[in-house]
């Protein structure tokens, strides 16, 4: 499963489990506006490092925070190498 | 008014109050000025002389105006932030003896216990002021604690005890400008930059919780905030917002969770050159220190350097004793606040490696889910009465949303169980119908074993 694929699958799996509406994800979607909520964005990130096996937000140091899901999956995939 | 008048609006009056000093709220902003001549409070503010009075507005503003009003009048006032739920209103108003409580239409008559009477507040200033002729009286100022289920502890501060960190005209005490802060000015934090923007002669733009972020950094982009607070969730919150940029602080703060390398990193990036400092405060200690190298944790001289801000670490845990500290906690089974000597536990864990201290959690392994106090122990016994669970063992995983995330260990009874998705997803199911969301394991591992210490117990780390 490709990086994106596996954050896709993320956002769908936790906005289910925390009875979130999920927006419609484009790379253009603001990451405020996919309709989950910071409780929502802790536990996705949790979970990515565990199945992807690395938290980007805890190592890029001089990147731009992410504002956009497109931007959330670069984050990653720049960090996957 | 007396020229030495230590009341809070004597602290306001003496910072200058020229048209340009307004308490700006989403919906209208306030001229301090109009304080010297009209009243948010009908014509009860000198009724309230003397009395033990409950804030409890639906909105900051009231409440900011009704402290400027009532501090040096009101004997005792308590400071109800947004989310305490109405059933706990009756147990803190019996706590506090209150006499009278003041709201914006959040409480109804029906809501106070017996016939308190209830104060309506008007932030559009409907009358003109009644100002009391006499000196003022020092007025108890009572803050709730957070993130704990229950009726929260009352924490008896002081004008003073909250004013004693505030230095006007250093970077965290700046004289003048504009004051924000993503916090509640209800909770001890945003009671920190509210205090900060009336003693210092500036303004302040107050968060509204029916706000969006991004329209909230916008606004307080327009009126030029200078110096902005939050906590690290907050500030995670805001640098994912497009409207991130939209402000262009001179002093950026944090408190009320650890802040991590990254976070201090990405403020860093995005609002050069502007200092990131942090803070380390809470309701009960007061702001112990602030930390404005740019690193997290804290230099280990901190702990020795003297001052009125004396520290130490007994037990593994920081333990502070100043005149910023709280005087105690209100109510009849109130526990004791402070030690023998004067001291106040944190309860938080500090590590020294090296001359750098970093903190390491919580006693207890109490985890903070963005402010939200979670006990390791509940949440695993809502797990263990899972059929297919033998013991599960439950800490904090630090998280970059929100400072840190419930994480679960899990030993089965067989290894015919089957540790895979569905269990899991079970698990989780029975977890979200008997817990609050931010106490629900964000994570799930099965394990083999888990470390049993010499006395039977699980071997929890403190941290």
């Amino acid at each position: 499963m490709s990086v994106k694929s596996t954050i896709i699958a993320e956002f769908e799996r936790v906005s289910r489990e925390q009875g979130k509406v999920l927006n419609r994800l484009s790379d253009n979607t603001m990451l405020l506006d996919t309709g989950l909520d910071s409780l929502c964005f802790a536990i996705v990130v949790a979970r990515l490092e565990d199945s992807l096996g690395f938290d980007p937000f805890q190592t890029a140091e001089d990147e731009k925070f992410p504002v956009t899901f497109g931007d959330f999956v670069k984050f990653y995939e720049h960090a996957a190498g | 008014m007396p020229p030495d008048d230590p009341s809070l609006w004597g602290l306001v009056a003496r910072g200058g109050i020229g048209p340009g000093r307004l308490l700006h709220a989403a919906e209208r902003s306030v001229p301090l000025t109009s304080l010297a001549t009209r009243t948010s409070l009908g014509g009860s503010s000198l009724d309230l002389a003397g009395a033990n009075v409950l804030l409890a507005t639906k909105d900051q503003l009231p409440s900011a105006l009704a402290l400027i009003e009532l501090d040096g009048l009101a004997h005792r006032l308590v400071l109800c932030p947004p989310d305490v739920p109405k059933e706990h209103i009756g147990p803190i108003c019996a706590a506090a003896a209150i006499d009278a409580v003041v709201s914006d239409g959040r409480l109804e008559a029906a809501d106070l216990p017996g016939d308190l009477p209830l104060v309506q507040c008007d932030p559009a200033l409907p009358s003109p002021a009644r100002r009391p002729e006499g000196p003022s009286c020092p007025t108890e100022w009572i803050l709730l604690t957070s993130g704990t289920t229950g009726v929260p502890k009352l924490v008896v501060h002081s004008l003073a005890s909250l004013t004693g960190p505030i230095r006007p005209g250093t970077a965290a005490g700046n004289t003048g400008g504009v004051w924000s802060t993503f916090y509640d000015i209800r909770r001890y934090g945003g009671l920190q930059v509210f205090l900060r923007a009336a003693l210092g002669g500036g303004s302040l733009v107050l968060s509204s919780a029916s706000e969006n972020v991004a329209d909230f950094l916008t606004r307080a982009g327009e009126a030029g905030v200078v110096s902005i607070s939050g906590t690290p969730s907050h500030w995670r919150r805001a640098l994912m917002s497009p409207a991130a940029g939209r402000i262009a602080p001179r002093y950026v703060r944090l408190s009320g969770e650890i802040a991590d390398q990254a976070i201090l990193d990405h403020l860093a990036v995005c609002y050069c050159p502007a200092p990131v400092g942090h803070a380390f405060a809470t309701t009960e200690a007061g702001v112990a220190f602030e930390v404005n190298d740019g690193l997290a944790g804290f230099p280990a001289s901190v702990l020795t350097r003297g001052g009125e801000v004396e520290m130490k670490i007994a037990d593994g845990s920081l333990r502070i004793r100043s005149p910023r500290t709280a005087a105690g906690y209100l109510g009849p089974a109130a526990a004791p606040l402070r030690d023998a000597d004067g001291f106040v536990d944190t309860g938080d864990i500090i590590e020294q490696r090296g001359e750098r201290c970093y903190f390491a959690g919580r006693r207890g392994g109490i985890i903070n889910v963005g402010g939200n106090k979670v006990h390791p122990e509940e949440v695993e016994a809502v797990i263990n009465r899972h059929p297919a669970v033998r013991m599960s063992l439950v800490k904090a995983r630090k998280n970059p949303f929100t400072g840190a995330v419930v994480a679960a260990e899990v030993v089965l009874r067989s290894a015919e169980e089957g540790a895979g998705d569905t269990l899991r997803a079970a698990i989780l199911d029975a977890c979200r119908r008997h817990l609050a969301p931010y106490k629900v394991p964000a994570t799930i591992k099965f394990v083999d074993t888990l470390p049993v210490g010499a006395a039977g117990k699980l071997a929890r780390a403190d941290a």
